[in-house]
């Protein structure tokens, strides 16, 4: 750097020395180091410390298989079941006003803001044998908790924000000018939504479907509740991770972690392209 | 397409936004709803669209009421002011999309619409731009896509909303002379709304001056110019001098203090001269002169304290040998007199 005479290189109001600066980068990723990167490193290497054949045999038992089986449905239903859920809320609370619109707003965050535990345990509460609807579903013989039914519900509960919140802000920025075009142009309201709305969000919804899915996968509090731990039967992927670690069998509980490492590493190299895709739509 | 809208009032909350507005707009006719912001002239475009429904009075497109079809039945083009072009799509799909969306039956076929598309990108010049996307895209480009956009379904009725509002200065004239010539050359009715005023005079065949939900005046823009019929429409259209005034026997006198009338007179109405003429003058003092441009701008103050605009030829203003601090003649040419409303009682 050249400093004529009478003006000198000043640095800039908000930069800060380089030592500083390599200071606290260095802090972060020594952080990140320590919490994110070292725990997923020792998931795998405890998944394989007794080689990959041992490995792979946990994933021949039938007890884990239908543990991912229950994980994949539970997420299979509470997944498509929030994007209906996600899309029709948010494009009601973005496009349109009506009275109660606030309310709305804040029960979709409900489940945000409840413990899991709480959120499982008004299930067994209203479902449970000794639950509100618990005699009139014994006299149907329908068995919701303890059982598949319930695992799912839990799951929906839980996962119920996820697509409604990353829509919601998009469909709001947007306002509604584009769908009055629209109709001015002749299109009735599913061609406006299908041809102009949804693909506006397109990105938000896929970003809100990849946050829901992971935790739908992930989901333990609520779930545990719900579930009676039958393992074989009501046992999902996280359930069964614990019960393994419990019965110190560790090379099959860090076995199935990974999948779920895996599951996490997935969904955040996709989070990334969906997130520069988004930053693309918006320029 | 004629359009007639009969005491239409519409309401947002306490908001009264139009209050028993009614206008019939010829088929064919360019018609322009000019005012101030608040006015009600986007409210009264969009009952027009059937984008906003009206709480009581009715609209009638060639003599039949559509009072009661949405803006999907009423077969209006509608141009927005900020495009609100379907992003996701290229300058082509947007023009064809109110084709694309029309039932089977009444659809035309995919060359069809390539046609007519190809057609509109010729209108609006921009045959080379249809695989963009609307974010690569000038302002008023963007803008004469949403035109094309809104032509293509061949629309009874055009309506605009403030349609070169988003655009710096020198586009909006560009813009607003190619929208002219194709009004001449498509003949389809249209309203646009603005509240440029020198936008309204240079387009439209006639302008409704609108003001707190109604309309104050319609007419040829010659006429709403020069013949203003309030002191609203005197004072939007155009600068003008505003004096306190009475009437004396037929006679207007301009005085110091408010009184029951208002009297109105354009720069351009107002003459400078060096020696006291006639009874019509008063005197003032030149404070500023403003010589750039094709007539030169002079600020003057009254003996009262009145500020004085008036506006000259360079020739007089060379003749006249005018300086900053020049004790002046003003006679007013030509002038308006109104009743001062907000004065309580006639005094004389």
């Amino acid at each position: 750097m050249i400093a004529t005479a009478g003006r000198v290189a000043l640095p800039q109001a908000t930069s800060e020395s380089p030592a500083i600066r390599w200071l606290l980068t260095g802090i972060a990723l020594a952080f990140l180091l320590v919490f994110l990167f070292l725990p997923l490193v020792v998931v795998f290497a405890s998944a394989l410390a007794q080689g990959f054949a041992a490995y792979l045999r946990t994933f021949a038992d039938p007890d884990t298989l239908s543990a991912i089986r229950l994980t994949l449905l539970a997420a299979a239903v509470a997944v498509p079941l929030n994007v209906v859920f996600g899309l029709a809320a948010a494009w009601a609370i973005g496009k349109f006003q009506f009275a109660g619109k606030s309310l709305l707003i804040t029960l979709i965050d409900l489940p945000f803001s409840v413990s899991p535990v709480v959120a499982g345990l008004i299930y067994v509460l209203l479902f449970g044998a000794q639950g509100f609807l618990g005699p009139w579903l014994a006299l149907h013989h329908v068995q919701i908790i303890f059982a598949v039914p319930g695992i799912v519900l839990a799951t929906v509960f839980v996962t119920f924000p996820f697509v409604a919140r990353e829509v919601l802000p998009t469909m709001q920025a947007h306002g509604i000018d584009e769908e009055e075009a629209a109709v001015t142009l002749g299109a009735n309201g599913w061609q406006t939504f299908f041809r102009v709305t949804l693909p506006n969000v397109r990105w938000a919804l896929i970003y809100g479907v990849i946050l829901c899915n992971a935790r739908a996968m992930g989901e333990f509090g609520a779930v545990s509740v719900v579930s009676g731990h039958v393992r074989g039967l009501t046992n999902t992927m996280p359930l069964d991770i614990a019960i393994l670690y419990d019965d110190y069998q560790f090379v099959p509980a860090f076995a199935v972690a990974s999948l779920l490492a895996l599951l996490a590493l997935v969904t955040l190299v996709v989070k990334s392209v969906v997130e520069w895709r988004m930053g693309e739509d918006r320029s | 397409m004629s359009i007639t809208v009969r005491s239409v009032s519409k309401s947002f909350g306490s908001f009264a936004a139009l209050r028993d507005v009614s206008i019939d707009i010829q088929s064919g006719e360019l018609v322009a709803l000019l005012g101030p912001s608040g006015s009600g002239k986007t409210t009264l475009l969009r009952i027009i669209a059937g984008l906003e429904f009206a709480d009581s009075g009715s609209v009638a497109f060639e003599g039949e009421d559509v009072s009661d079809r949405g803006a999907r039945d009423r077969r209006v083009g509608f141009v927005f002011q900020h495009y609100a072009l379907f992003r996701h799509m290229t300058v082509f799909e947007n023009i064809a999309f109110g084709l694309r969306v029309r039932p089977r039956g009444v659809r035309p076929s995919n060359d069809g619409i390539c046609e007519k598309v190809r057609e509109l990108l010729n209108l609006i010049q921009l045959q080379n731009q249809a695989g963009r996307y609307p974010s690569q895209l000038s302002g008023g480009q963007r803008q004469r896509v949403a035109l094309a956009r809104a032509l293509a379904v061949e629309p009874s009725v055009l309506l605009l909303d403030e349609p070169f509002g988003a655009l710096d200065a020198k586009v909006r004239i560009e813009l607003r002379r190619w929208l002219r010539q194709l009004h001449d050359k498509v003949h389809v009715t249209s309203v646009f709304v603005t509240h440029d005023q020198e936008e309204a005079l240079e387009v439209a065949d006639r302008v409704a001056v609108m003001n707190e939900g109604r309309i104050e005046q319609i007419g040829t823009a010659e006429a709403v110019y020069n013949r203003p019929v309030s002191p609203f429409v005197y004072n939007f259209l155009g600068s003008v001098n505003l004096f306190h005034g009475r009437i004396d026997n037929g006679t207007t006198y301009i005085q110091d203090s408010e009184s029951d009338h208002l009297v109105f007179v354009r720069p351009h109405s107002l003459e400078i001269s060096r020696e006291p003429r006639g009874a019509e003058y008063f005197s003032a003092t030149l404070v500023h002169v403003h010589a750039a441009g094709p007539l030169v701008k002079v600020e003057a103050t009254t003996a009262w304290g009145n500020p004085v605009h008036v506006e000259l030829s360079k020739e007089r203003f060379a003749e006249l040998a005018l300086q900053k601090g020049d004790e002046v003649y003003v006679v007013p040419k030509e002038l308006a007199v109104f009743p001062n409303r907000s004065a309580g009682t006639g005094t004389r």
